[in-house]
């Protein structure tokens, strides 16, 4: 059998980039393995609807297995590639089998940064969030957990919280920034998202440096933070933010930088290598890099790494696009907020239906949406059409931000 | 169970019996029906679950919300009367018998 295509990596983006050699045309062989006990399933539930039981295992599925083998795309679950040699075109596996290819796609995603401090490995109760068995552990945790503690007020820390609320427990989120979600948000959005928090009921601490962990007979007690305060915790989540899964890439001499690198086509600096999701770093034009980590960035990246390695160029430039459910809000964000000059409002936060519309030197960079599906969408094809309404417009509710679209 | 008939882009119809409270979506997927895609999973951000409800139980379905109006907006199939995005479409018993088309592309 000749050489096809390997996958590494049975996520969202390998699955999108098995699917899409074969829309595309591609006969061959293509082989995709994933290190997980599972086949392709959807992370964003595993922080929301799947910790309160109201998704279950099964409504995960991205594909059923049968479907995978009908479009004749051979998965291997549970087993894991160690190293890449790119001279011979071969990868191996964990159990010392090989495989050869003529085109190699890193689809390997991420894995949870590690908290920094004695304990963290060791005692019972703390965990972090990234897979279907990490989410079931923290279900059956929460359980019997009475006082949970959240470390780091991100998109999934904040989730986690707000499911833990829900199941009535003792909720602490310690985020050592003095605002939520600070890297991606505006302040105004950031203190709508506290006051959404602490009035559901949780305790909200900004600028909490977490400096020990208190164990108790081999489990997680309280949590101590740097000025000398303590909380209690009998289930700890940690979410401070992942590490992309760039290793086997390093090691084998394609480049990285704080993830592997590619270009709008998802091309690596190996021809025959194309990366795709949260395993990439984006070189920009202004010689930057750029890490995403969303279902669109994986989709996008996966869709383009297939075309490369059919000697098709497919750049992704669409405007970022990602969405986060807390209690009864659901933000949707289209664009990056780096490097914001201006905010403007567009309706009443007291409605908990508003955007903010960011600007840069009076152009239009991005929308957090809060319950206003339509404003997200606007904003979406504002980016695609390049258009932008000025501050003024974006403020005025009276305004109709579809007429710059037509 | 409620059943659905899922028709393929190819014509292919296929019935299906759907677990109340599950999405019309996540049968179609962990049965293996072909003609979507549903990237996010369910969360009305991707409009790559584009369906057409065929037939007379389209009126007993509910109505779509303000999101998947919004995201409806997006679908890259043809937008008709009856375009609904099947991860919104919950099953109930009342729905028993549903048919769904799905169209030739999705994204
Ligand atoms: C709890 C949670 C909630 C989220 N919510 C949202 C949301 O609301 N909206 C949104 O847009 N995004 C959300 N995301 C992010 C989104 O799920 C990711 O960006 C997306 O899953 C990335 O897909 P991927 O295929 O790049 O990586 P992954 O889904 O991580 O898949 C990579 C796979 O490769 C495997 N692998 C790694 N190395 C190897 C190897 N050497 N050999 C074999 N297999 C290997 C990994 O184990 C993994 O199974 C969420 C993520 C999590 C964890
Ligand atoms: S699955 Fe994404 S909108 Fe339905």
């Amino acid at each position: 059998m000749s050489a096809g295509m390997v996958i590494i990596g049975a996520g969202l983006a390998g699955l999108t980039a098995a699917e899409t050699l074969r829309a595309e045309g591609y006969e061959g062989p293509i082989t995709m393995i994933g290190d997980e006990a599972y086949g392709p399933y959807h992370r964003p539930p595993l922080s929301k609807g799947y910790l309160l039981g109201e998704t279950q295992e099964a409504q995960l599925i991205m594909r059923a297995p049968e479907l995978i083998a009908k479009k004749n795309i051979s998965m291997k679950v549970g087993a894991r590639v160690t190293a890449i040699d790119r001279a011979a075109k071969r990868v191996t596996l964990t159990d010392g089998s090989t495989l050869d290819y003529a085109g190699l796609l890193l689809c390997t995603g991420s894995r949870l940064r590690p908290l920094p401090l004695p304990g963290a490995d060791t005692l019972k109760g703390i965990f972090g969030l990234r897979s279907l068995d990490d989410s079931k552990a923290i279900a059956a945790a929460l359980e019997t957990a009475n006082n949970v503690v959240v470390i780091g007020g991100g998109f999934i820390g904040l989730e986690v919280a707000a499911a833990a609320r829900k199941k009535g427990k003792t909720v602490t989120v310690l985020e050592a920034a003095d605002r939520l979600m600070a890297r991606v948000v505006a302040p105004l959005i950031s203190s709508f998202y506290y006051d959404l928090h602490t009035g559901n009921g949780a305790e909200v601490v900004l600028g909490a440096m977490v400096s020990e962990l208190v164990g108790k007979d081999g489990h997680i007690a309280a949590v101590k933070t740097k000025d000398g305060r303590e909380f209690a915790a009998d289930l700890l989540i940690v979410g401070i933010g992942i590490l992309p899964n760039a290793e086997i890439a390093q090691a084998a001499g394609i480049e990285c930088n704080g993830g592997i690198v590619v270009d709008a086509c998802s091309r690596t600096s190996d021809p025959a290598v194309t990366a795709a999701g949260d395993c990439t770093a984006r070189r920009l034009a202004d010689g930057s890099f750029r890490r995403l980590e969303s279902v669109q960035n994986a989709v996008e990246q996966a869709k383009s790494a297939a075309f490369a390695l059919l000697g098709k160029e497919r750049e992704f430039n669409a405007a970022p696009w990602f969405w986060s459910d807390q209690y009864d809000i659901k933000l949707q964000m289209v664009g990056l907020t780096a490097g914001f000059e201006q905010v403007v409002t567009r309706g009443d936060p007291a409605t908990k239906k508003f955007s903010a519309f960011y600007f840069k030197a009076g152009k239009l960079i991005a929308i957090d949406s809060l319950n206003q599906p339509a404003e997200h969408m606007s904003g979406r094809k504002f980016f695609d059409k390049g258009v932008s309404p000025t501050p003024e417009q974006a403020a005025d509710t009276a305004f109709a931000l579809n007429t710059l679209l037509a | 169970m409620p059943n659905v008939t899922y028709i393929e882009p190819n014509g292919n119809q296929r019935e299906i019996d759907v677990p109340a409270g599950w999405s019309v979506m996540q049968s179609a997927m962990s049965n293996g029906v072909e003609g979507i895609e549903a990237e996010c999973g369910g969360s009305c951000a991707c409009a790559t679950c584009h369906c057409y409800i065929e037939g007379d139980l389209a009126a007993a379905v509910p109505a779509a919300a303000e999101n998947e109006l919004a995201m409806l907006d997006n679908v890259v199939a043809e937008r008709k009367a009856n375009s609904r995005l099947c991860c919104q479409i919950k099953m109930t018993p009342e729905l028993a018998g549903l048919v769904v088309r799905f169209p030739d592309a999705q994204s």
